[in-house]
C-alpha cells in the first residue's frame, strides 16, 4: 500500500491540496443535482466515514480487523438506544456513540496489538460474532432481530428536523464525515503518523528504531473504534432504527472490500471506495436485482487484479506514468 | 586506577533452545570507540549474540550492561534510545518509504516527538534538514526521495546503516554489514564505518576475513556459542586454535 508520491517533500505531502477542496465542494452540492437521492449521500458518507476508521488501522497501520462492525454496531446502539429512552438531543447522542466505541476499542486493544496475521484475523472476527449474538441474545433491550423500534431523534440544534428527504440527514452526515476526515488527515501527516506507517512497512525494525510501538497501535485502535462508532452513530440518527446488521459481519467485510476497492493508506481510498460501491450496488441492484452479487464479485476480481493499490492507487500509478512520459519528452526537446 | 567503564559489556550471558546452547557465559566488554569484529563459523551464535544484546532475544543467564547501566531486563525499544542500535544481516528497510522518510522516522523517534499527533512536519523540519545531511554523509543524497524498494542493493545496505546512525548509537552493532554488497562496492562500505566518529563503539560480524583484517582493531572468535579468543588482528591471526577451527588453511599461505 504505497501512500507516498515518490519526491513529495514533508511538508509539500501535508498541503491541502486543489482536488481535496473540489471534493469536499462536490459532495457538498449534492443537495443540487442529486436532490431526491440524499438519503443515500449519506448513507455514502456514512460508509465512507467508517471505511476511514478501517483505513487509519489497516491502511495506514497495516493491521486488518474483520469484525469492525463491532464498534460500528456499538456506536449505533449506543446512539439508538439513548434516543429510545428519551434522550434525542442527536450532538451529544453521537458524541456518546462515539466514546463508548472508542472504549470497546481500547479494551480490545490490549489483546489485538499483541497479534498480528491470521490470529489478529481470527480474533476480530470472534469479536465481531460475539456482540452480534449479544445483541441478537439481549432481545429485550435491543429489539433483537426486530431491530430497535421508537428511535426519535430531536432536531438538530433545535432547529433542523431530520425529514424523509434526507436534507438534515445529509447536512449532519457531511459535517461529521468532514471533521472525521480532517482529524485524520492531521494525524497521518504527523510524526506519529509516520510511525504508523512505519509500522506498516516494517513491524519488527519498529523497536529497533527506538519506536515504543504497543502504546500508539493502542492508541490508533481506539481512535479507529470511536470513528466507526461515529459512523453507527450516525447512521442510527440519520435512519432513526438501528437493526442487527450495523453489527453483522457482512458489514465488516463490506467496509474491507470497500476500502481495498478505493485504495487503502491514501486517506480518500475509503471515500471514493464507499461511492463506487455504494452506487454501483445501487445501480446493479436495480439492473439485475437477482445477480447483482456476481458483479460485485466480477469488478472487485478486476480491480484486485489490475490495480492491487486500488482504484486511487491505480489513479496515482497512471499519473506518474502520465508525467514521467511528459518529463521525458520535455528532456528530449 | 580502574579501567574506564566499557560502552557495552556481557557477563555470563547464556542462552540455549533445548540443548542447543547458542550464548554459553559469554563475558564480553567493548571499550569505547572500537572497530571490533565478531567472527566465527557459520552456527556460532554470532547473530544470536546481537539478538541477546538488542533484547530480540532474553538471556537464560547473565547480565549486560551499555556504559555501566544494568540493561538485560529492558525492552529493546529503551536500549535504542540509550543508544545501542543494531543493522541486520538480512536489509530490514521500509520499503514503500523514502530514505528521507526513512531517517526523518527515526530521528523523530530520537528526539522525542514521534508520538505527537497533531503537529505536523512544518515545524518540524530541521528534523528532515538532519535526515538530509546524513544521507549526504554516508551518499545518499540523491537517493533520498526514491522509494526504497527500487535502489540497488549496494544502495539498501547503505541507507541500513543510515537508519541506524539516524538514532545517534553510542554502540553500533553490525550484522554482516557488506553482505550481498558487490566486492568493488564492499570496501567503500566498510570505510564508511571505519571513518564513523571515534564515539562511536562498532561492533561487526562480517565473514570475509579480508575485510575484517583492514578494518577491524580486534577480534572476538566465537565457537559454539563460546568465546575461543579476543585479540588483535594480528593475535587472531597467529592463534594455533583460530586456524584449526575456523580459518583452516586460508591463512597458510
Amino acid at each position: 500500500m504505497e501512500s507516498i508520491a515518490p519526491g513529495a517533500g514533508f511538508e509539500r505531502r501535508s498541503r491541502l491540496r486543489a482536488g481535496e477542496v473540489l471534493l469536499w465542494l462536490a459532495i457538498a452540492a449534492a443537495p443540487l443535482y442529486v436532490p431526491g437521492h440524499l438519503v443515500l449521500a449519506s448513507q455514502i458518507l456514512i460508509t465512507a466515514l467508517f471505511a476511514l476508521s478501517l483505513d487509519l488501522l489497516l491502511g495506514y497501520g497495516g493491521m486488518i480487523s474483520l469484525g469492525h462492525a463491532a464498534y460500528f454496531g456499538t456506536g449505533a446502539y449506543t446512539a439508538g438506544l439513548l434516543a429510545q429512552h428519551g434522550w434525542s438531543e442527536p450532538i451529544s447522542g453521537l458524541v456518546a456513540a462515539m466514546l463508548v466505541a472508542a472504549a470497546l476499542g481500547f479494551a480490545a486493544s490490549f489483546v489485538i496489538v499483541r497479534l498480528s496475521g491470521v490470529a489478529l484475523l481470527m480474533v476480530t472476527l470472534g469479536l465481531g460474532l460475539l456482540l452480534f449474538e449479544l445483541a441478537n441474545a439481549l432481545a429485550d433491550i435491543t429489539g433483537g432481530s426486530d431491530g430497535l423500534q421508537g428511535v426519535e431523534i430531536a432536531p438538530l440544534l433545535g432547529l433542523f428536523g431530520f425529514d424523509m428527504v434526507g436534507r438534515t440527514g445529509f447536512v449532519y452526515a457531511y459535517l461529521v464525515a468532514l471533521g472525521a476526515f480532517a482529524l485524520v488527515r492531521r494525524i497521518v501527516h504527523s510524526p506519529f503518523g509516520l510511525s504508523l506507517q512505519g509500522y506498516r512497512e516494517n513491524p519488527a525494525r519498529m523497536a529497533q528504531i527506538g519506536a515504543p510501538m504497543a502504546a500508539r497501535l493502542r492508541l490508533v485502535n481506539t481512535i479507529s473504534a470511536g470513528l466507526a462508532g461515529l459512523a453507527g452513530g450516525l447512521l442510527a440518527q440519520t435512519t432513526q432504527f438501528v437493526g442487527l446488521d450495523a453489527l453483522g459481519f457482512e458489514r465488516s467485510a463490506e467496509v474491507v472490500i470497500i476500502l481495498i476497492l478505493g485504495g487503502g493508506g491514501r486517506l480518500y481510498g475509503g471515500l471514493v471506495g464507499a461511492l463506487v460501491f455504494m452506487i454501483g450496488r445501487d445501480v446493479l441492484s436495480e439492473a439485475n436485482p437477482e445477480y447483482w452479487y456476481f458483479w460485485l464479485g466480477l469488478i472487485l476480481v478486476l480491480v484486485v487484479l489490475f490495480m492491487p493499490q486500488g482504484i486511487l492507487g491505480g489513479g496515482a500509478a497512471l499519473l506518474v506514468r502520465l508525467r514521467g512520459r511528459a518529463a521525458l519528452g520535455e528532456a528530449a526537446r | 586506577m580502574t579501567a574506564p567503564t566499557p560502552a557495552l559489556a556481557t557477563s555470563g550471558l547464556s542462552k540455549s533452545f533445548g540443548a542447543l546452547g547458542v550464548a554459553r557465559s559469554i563475558d564480553f566488554a567493548l571499550p569505547a570507540g572500537a572497530r571490533h569484529a565478531l567472527i566465527g563459523p557459520n552456527g556460532a551464535g554470532k547473530t544470536s549474540f546481537i539478538n541477546l544484546l538488542t533484547g530480540a532475544l532474553a538471556p537464560d543467564a547473565g547480565r549486560i550492561s551499555l556504559s555501566g547501566t544494568d540493561i538485560t531486563e529492558m525492552p529493546t525499544h529503551r536500549r535504542v534510545k540509550l543508544g545501542l542500535v543494531r543493522t541486520f544481516q538480512i536489509t530490514s528497510l521500509f520499503p514503500d518509504f523514502t530514505p528521507l522518510e526513512s531517517l526523518t522516522m527515526t530521528i523523530c523517534e530520537r528526539e522525542g516527538v514521534a508520538g505527537r499527533m497533531l503537529r505536523g512536519f512544518r515545524r518540524l523540519s530541521h528534523l528532515a534538514d538532519e535526515a538530509h545531511a546524513l544521507l549526504a554523509g554516508i551518499g545518499l543524497a540523491d537517493s533520498a526521495h526514491a522509494i526504497t524498494r527500487t535502489l540497488p542493493y549496494g544502495r539498501q545496505r547503505l541507507l541500513e546503516i543510515g537508519v541506524a546512525l539516524a538514532a545517534r548509537p553510542r554502540v553500533l552493532l553490525l550484522d554482516e554489514p557488506a553482505a550481498g554488497v558487490p566486492e568493488k562496492e564492499s570496501g567503500a562500505l566498510l570505510e564508511a564505518i571505519a571513518a564513523l566518529p571515534d564515539d562511536i563503539a562498532v561492533m561487526f560480524i562480517e565473514h570475509d576475513m579480508d575485510l575484517v583484517f583492514r578494518f577491524a582493531r580486534s577480534i572476538t572468535v566465537l565457537v559454539a556459542g563460546q568465546v575461543l579468543c579476543e585479540g588483535t588482528p594480528a593475535q587472531i591471526a597467529e592463534d594455533a586454535r583460530v586456524r584449526e577451527v575456523y580459518l583452516g588453511a586460508h591463512f597458510d599461505g
